[in-house]
């Protein structure tokens, strides 16, 4: 018996080089069972312990348990080295090209002059505006008589108006949701309008429909130089630019004072250029302070009361934001335009 | 309009700064859109004379010429055929450069040397049209530079006036405003009366304002006769060159003439021939179908609020737009009558125009001119016309309505509201100094002034009219700019609503392209597709363009087919817009899908676009209401759909939009490539949205039951889900439709149905044996309601 004690480190130097050698959980698990298995060479010594005299059985049983422990820890390092191996070739057989495009459905995109038109919107929500909105088939009270443009008037013959037979006509601008809006609201009025205004002229700079956003101001104390604050910060806000702005004298019919709004050129930043015709500033809007028979027309009383208006042309801006050169672009739809603006 | 910037420094002084004077115009309110050189800059050619015209020894064509300048004689061989002995021409002498680049070089014609080139209008760019040489007036000295000779150092403004400055528009009006705008003074030429040498006069009668009420129309006619002038004579040069500079052509002395006074004064004259007038004048009322024949030939019937100029024959004009083609002056006139009268605005505006006639007396009219310059416009006439055609002159002859023009009163003027208005203290000094430079008449004391307007400005009423005026001149620029004070109103925001902007980033986000269309569109082309009735334009743009759009849908498949056409084979395109019938215009989302199911990738079949793949995108559109279990799709037909697949989409009872494959028969009619889908989707009342309300979640495990059923083919899918939905009550949380089957495995003419019900209760925990009763009740109704059997059975 003790012959077997002593062949033991020679049996614990050839398994562990046995365990060293193999080179798979399968191979590993066979050279567990035959050491460590029921049946296996350790736990047969293990059996023999009870037919040796117990000063023998307490030393040889020390050194077997000693072998055993050994070898289990052996057979354990090695079966966490082949799985460790075995989960890293897996993992390296799953491995993908991460360079490969993801799959499904891609995103489309909004029309430029929806991006800006939504840009305008929340700039002015931003500053306690609400959204109004007015029909584009209009009679002639709203988009003229009311607005201080009786017929005859000089003004309509700058309104290139497309009518119906009954008279009704499509808006030429979204001024006449002024109108609405004072007629469907007492001051403190605060709107802005963006909407589809038509004129029948058609050529490389004009379409025969195209976009207006109206704002329009109402309330006690409202003055001009509240108009050009407003203006100008929304300028800046619009372009994300210190832009500088100027207001030319003009005239509209339904504001009194009025002015066009100039900005100093967001292309080329006022030293002239194509876009600027060399002049450095760039028409965006007109303005002006409402005048007193547009508001005696919505009965609003002109003396207590004191508004500003404002309209501009969104597909102008968006021009100039996204450096777009031909105004026709925006109605042909083609996907190689509408694409760049996703 | 075009203003010479010599003819306007006869006016005012108006500086060398000429950008400065450019912008102090616009920043005032009278934008200059463009500053131009009246002509080309022509160094080294000047006025040549020429003092010999002698055959070229060896061309046909050509003559050698001795051209002088005065202080020498060149030799100049020309082979323009106009030259002629004592002609004053422009001469081009060696080194001087052309406007086409031509640099004029010692040369030999055929053997004669040239010295030069004598030159027409169109080698100098003075007037393209010219041929031959320009024969230049004979009393310029030869040898002066010919831009100087002919006033060409000249600067031009392209004034762009607003409607409402009618008395800008004449060099006399834009003066008084460089006058006003830089605080300069006006210094009008002097116009002096012309004393009748003959008593000749034309007899005039003003038959309007009869009754009180009655429009006047006319309030005086300023009438003179100038007898004997030369036929056909031309106006001086100068005059000429000045109408060229405002964009007129000359025509003759007397048409000149008029014309010239209109620029200058801003009042539009008329000039008859005498000889050609029977009996009086007489200004009246046009009656109902009077014609007129106008002077571009046109034949044209007034109606009774227009006013017109007569004679005891005809009508002569139609007063303040265009005079009649019999009474004009022609190459053979000896005797001429002047006419300057005052019409009403009221009474000129908008006449012309319905005429298709828009002139430059309408527009001076309908906008104003000044009542009190009649007089001088004809002293002003009458001295042209005798110093450059002779003649002598009757008296100047003023005929008046019965009633007078009544004079604009004077206006209030708080000092008080100008600030109320403008936001800035301007103080009392400043706006009377203002008021007074613009030729207002100001009374009563700082803090409320009374201000008269001068008789030119028509557009002056309100006190507003004022605030304006003190504004402009201040300069906008040194208004501050003042943000409003106060907090604003909370403004509504509600959820009730999808937004249109979350409905078009939901289709975006699914891959479509936001479209914009023109609201307008061909009828034809329209009616095949949807053939409800359209609203038509009375003016349309083009035949395309002619009807308002009763749906998104012809300018989505547009769109399409012109993509298709430039290589885009997959499209996926929306629209936010309205459509409109005669008595609504309602707000719709609509889109069109074509082309592959999904982007050209790896890893995944070409599929094409379905129905399903479309239909799934405006489910989602519904989801976003939060009331999905409101809407059904039903199937129906519509003209431009497919008959077997083509929904329309009900919420409860209302329609709110179509969905659905494009007819193979409009597709192949669009050049489409098929299959196409569509839809079109009420906003209002599609997406009105439902706040969500918490409900309980069961904290019991749900059961999952499958059942597959064999139904009729035709049967929708829809009515077994509503036999199972009812039958099984409160407890099934979900119902999903797993398959849907028909082949060889069934009896022909049907299908098989499977679905998945998730059953839970949200108090306990439901038994397999309680599954199954609810199970077993629910094909029993399939099968009673639908005659529906179980397909494993």
């Amino acid at each position: 018996m003790t012959d077997t004690v002593q062949a033991l480190p020679a049996l614990i130097d050839a398994s562990r080089q046995e365990i060293a050698a193999a080179t798979n959980l399968e191979d590993l698990e066979q050279i567990r069972v035959r050491l460590l298995g029921k049946k296996g060479s350790v736990t047969e010594l293990l059996k023999s312990l009870g037919s040796m005299d117990p000063e023998t059985r307490r030393t040889a049983g020390a050194k077997i348990n000693e072998a055993k422990q050994t070898l289990t820890a052996a057979l354990e390092e090695r079966r966490a080295a082949l799985e460790a191996e075995r989960l890293a070739a897996q993992l390296a057989g799953d491995a993908v090209d991460v360079t490969l495009p993801g799959r499904g459905q891609t995103i489309g995109g909004l029309h430029p002059v929806t991006r800006v038109r939504r840009r305008i919107e929340q700039i002015f929500r931003n500053a306690g505006f609400e959204i109004a909105d007015g029909p584009e088939i209009e009679d002639d009270w709203h988009n003229f008589t009311a607005l201080n443009i009786p017929e005859n008037h000089p003004a309509r013959a700058m309104h290139d108006t497309f009518y119906f037979p009954d008279g009704r006509l499509l808006r030429t601008h979204t001024s006449p949701v002024q109108v609405r809006s004072m007629e469907q609201q007492k001051p403190p009025i605060r709107v802005v309008a963006p909407g589809r205004v038509y004129r029948s002229d058609s050529d490389m700079t004009h379409t025969p429909m195209f976009h207006q956003v109206e704002g329009l101001v109402v309330d006690e104390g409202i003055t001009f130089a509240n108009l050009k604050a407003v203006l100008h910060g929304f300028m800046r806000e619009l372009f994300e630019k210190d832009v500088k702005m100027r207001l030319r004298p003009s005239y509209f019919p339904f504001t009194e004072p009025s002015a066009e709004v100039d900005i100093s050129c967001v292309s080329c930043g006022g030293s002239g250029c194509r876009v600027c015709k060399q002049t450095g500033w760039v028409e965006v809007a007109g303005c002006g302070v409402v005048h007193p028979n547009v508001l005696k027309a919505v009965n609003i009383d002109p003396e207590r009361y004191t508004g500003y208006a404002f309209g501009m042309g969104i597909d102008r801006l968006t021009m100039l934001r996204y450096n777009v050169n031909d105004i026709r672009l925006y109605f042909e739809n083609d996907l190689r335009f509408l694409k760049q603006f996703a | 309009m075009k203003i010479s910037l010599n003819w306007l420094r006869d006016w005012v002084d108006a500086g060398d700064d000429v950008p400065a004077l450019a912008h102090a115009l616009t920043m005032a309110g009278l934008e200059i859109e463009g500053v131009s050189a009246a002509g080309p800059k022509l160094p080294g050619v000047v006025v040549g004379e020429v003092k010999s015209v002698t055959k070229h020894p060896d061309a046909e064509k050509l003559n050698v010429c001795v051209v002088s300048t005065g202080k020498e004689e060149f030799q100049i061989v020309c082979g323009a055929p106009n030259v002629r002995v004592g002609m004053k021409a422009p001469l081009a002498t060696i080194g001087a450069k052309l406007p086409g680049g031509m640099e004029i070089k010692r040369a030999k014609l055929r053997g004669v040397e040239s010295f030069g080139m004598l030159c027409s209008a169109r080698e100098l760019a003075i007037n393209e049209e010219a041929s031959g040489l320009y024969d230049l007036p004979a009393d310029l000295p030869a040898g002066q530079d010919l831009i100087e000779a002919l006033g060409l150092d000249d600067t031009i403004f392209e004034v762009n006036l607003t409607p409402n400055r009618g008395d800008c528009m004449s060099v006399a009006g834009v003066a008084r405003e460089v006058a006003a705008a830089r605080a300069t003074p006006l210094h009008a030429p002097e116009i002096k009366a012309v004393a009748a040498t003959i008593q000749d006069a034309f007899p005039v009668r003003i038959d309007t304002g009869g009754s009180a009420d009655a429009p006047v129309g006319c309030y005086k006619f300023v009438s003179r006769v100038v007898r004997g002038i030369r036929p056909n004579a031309a106006a001086p040069f100068w005059m000429q060159e000045r109408l060229r500079r405002a964009g007129l052509r000359p025509i003759s002395a007397v048409v000149d003439i008029t014309n010239y006074v209109m620029l200058e004064l801003g009042a539009p004259m008329h000039a008859y021939d005498l000889n050609r007038l029977s009996g009086g004048i007489q200004v009246r009322f046009a009656k109902q179908g009077e014609s007129l024949k106008l002077l571009d030939g046109r034949e044209i019937t007034l109606t009774p609020d227009v006013l017109v100029i007569a004679d005891e024959r005809s009508i002569l004009g139609m007063a303040g737009v265009m005079g009649g083609e019999d009474s004009g002056i022609g190459s053979d006139t000896v005797d001429v009558l002047f006419e300057c009268a005052f019409f009403d605005p009221n009474d000129v505006a908008g006449r012309g125009r319905r005429y298709g006639l828009i002139t430059d007396a309408s527009q001076r009219f309908e906008r104003g001119v000044d009542p009190q310059l009649q007089e001088r416009a004809i002293e002003r006439a009458t001295h042209l016309l005798l110093d450059s055609a002779g003649g002598n002159a009757g008296p100047t002859v003023v005929t008046r309505a019965s009633r007078s023009y009544p004079a604009a009163p004077a206006i209030r003027v708080r000092h008080s509201r100008i600030e109320h208005v403008l936001g800035v203290k301007i103080e009392a000094a400043i706006v009377q100094q203002l008021l007074t430079r613009l030729g207002m008449t100001v009374s009563g004391a700082a803090g409320e002034w009374q201000v008269t307007p001068p008789s030119w400005r028509f557009d002056i009423r309100i006190e507003e009219d004022l605030i304006e005026e003190v504004a402009r001149l201040y300069g906008f620029d040194n208004i501050p700019e003042a943000p409003e004070s106060g907090a604003h109103e909370v403004a509504p925001w509600t959820e009730t609503r999808v937004r249109n902007e979350r409905a078009s980033d939901l289709l975006v986000d699914r891959g479509y392209q936001e479209a914009i269309n023109y609201a307008f569109t061909d009828a034809a082309a329209q009616a095949l597709l949807c053939p409800e009735p359209a609203i038509a334009l009375s003016n349309p743009i083009s035949a395309e363009l002619a009807v308002m759009r009763v749906s998104l849908w012809p300018g989505l498949l547009a769109a399409l087919g012109s993509n298709q056409r430039r290589q885009q084979p997959r499209v996926r395109l929306f629209e936010v817009g309205r459509r409109y019938s005669a008595s609504a215009e309602t707000e719709v989302i609509a889109g069109v899908a074509a082309g592959a199911a999904l982007p050209e990738q790896w890893g995944s079949d070409a599929r094409k676009v379905d129905f399903f793949d479309v239909k799934a995108d405006v489910e989602a559109l519904i989801a976003l209401t939060g009331a999905s279990d409101e809407f059904r799709f039903v199937a129906e037909s519509h003209p431009a759909l497919h008959p077997g697949q083509s929904a329309r989409i009900y919420r409860g009872d209302r329609a709110v939009g179509w969905l659905g494959a494009v007819h193979p028969e409009h597709t192949k009619r669009l050049d489409l490539t098929y299959p196409v889908f569509v839809f079109e989707f009420e906003t209002q009342a599609g997406l009105t949205a439902v706040v969500p309300q918490f409900e309980e979640i069961s904290r019991y495990p749900a059961i999952r039951r499958d059942i597959a059923s064999i139904v009729d083919e035709g049967l929708p899918v829809e009515a077994v889900r509503a036999v199972v939905e009812k039958s099984a009550g409160s407890l099934l949380k979900r119902l999903t439709v797993l398959s849907v089957y028909q082949g060889q495995q069934l009896q022909k003419g049907k299908k098989s149905i499977a679905l998945g019900l998730q059953l839970q209760d949200t108090s306990r925990t439901l038994t397999d044996s309680e599954a199954d009763a609810l199970v077993a009740q629910v094909v029993e109704q399939l099968g009673r309601q639908l005659k529906a059997t179980l397909r494993d059975q």
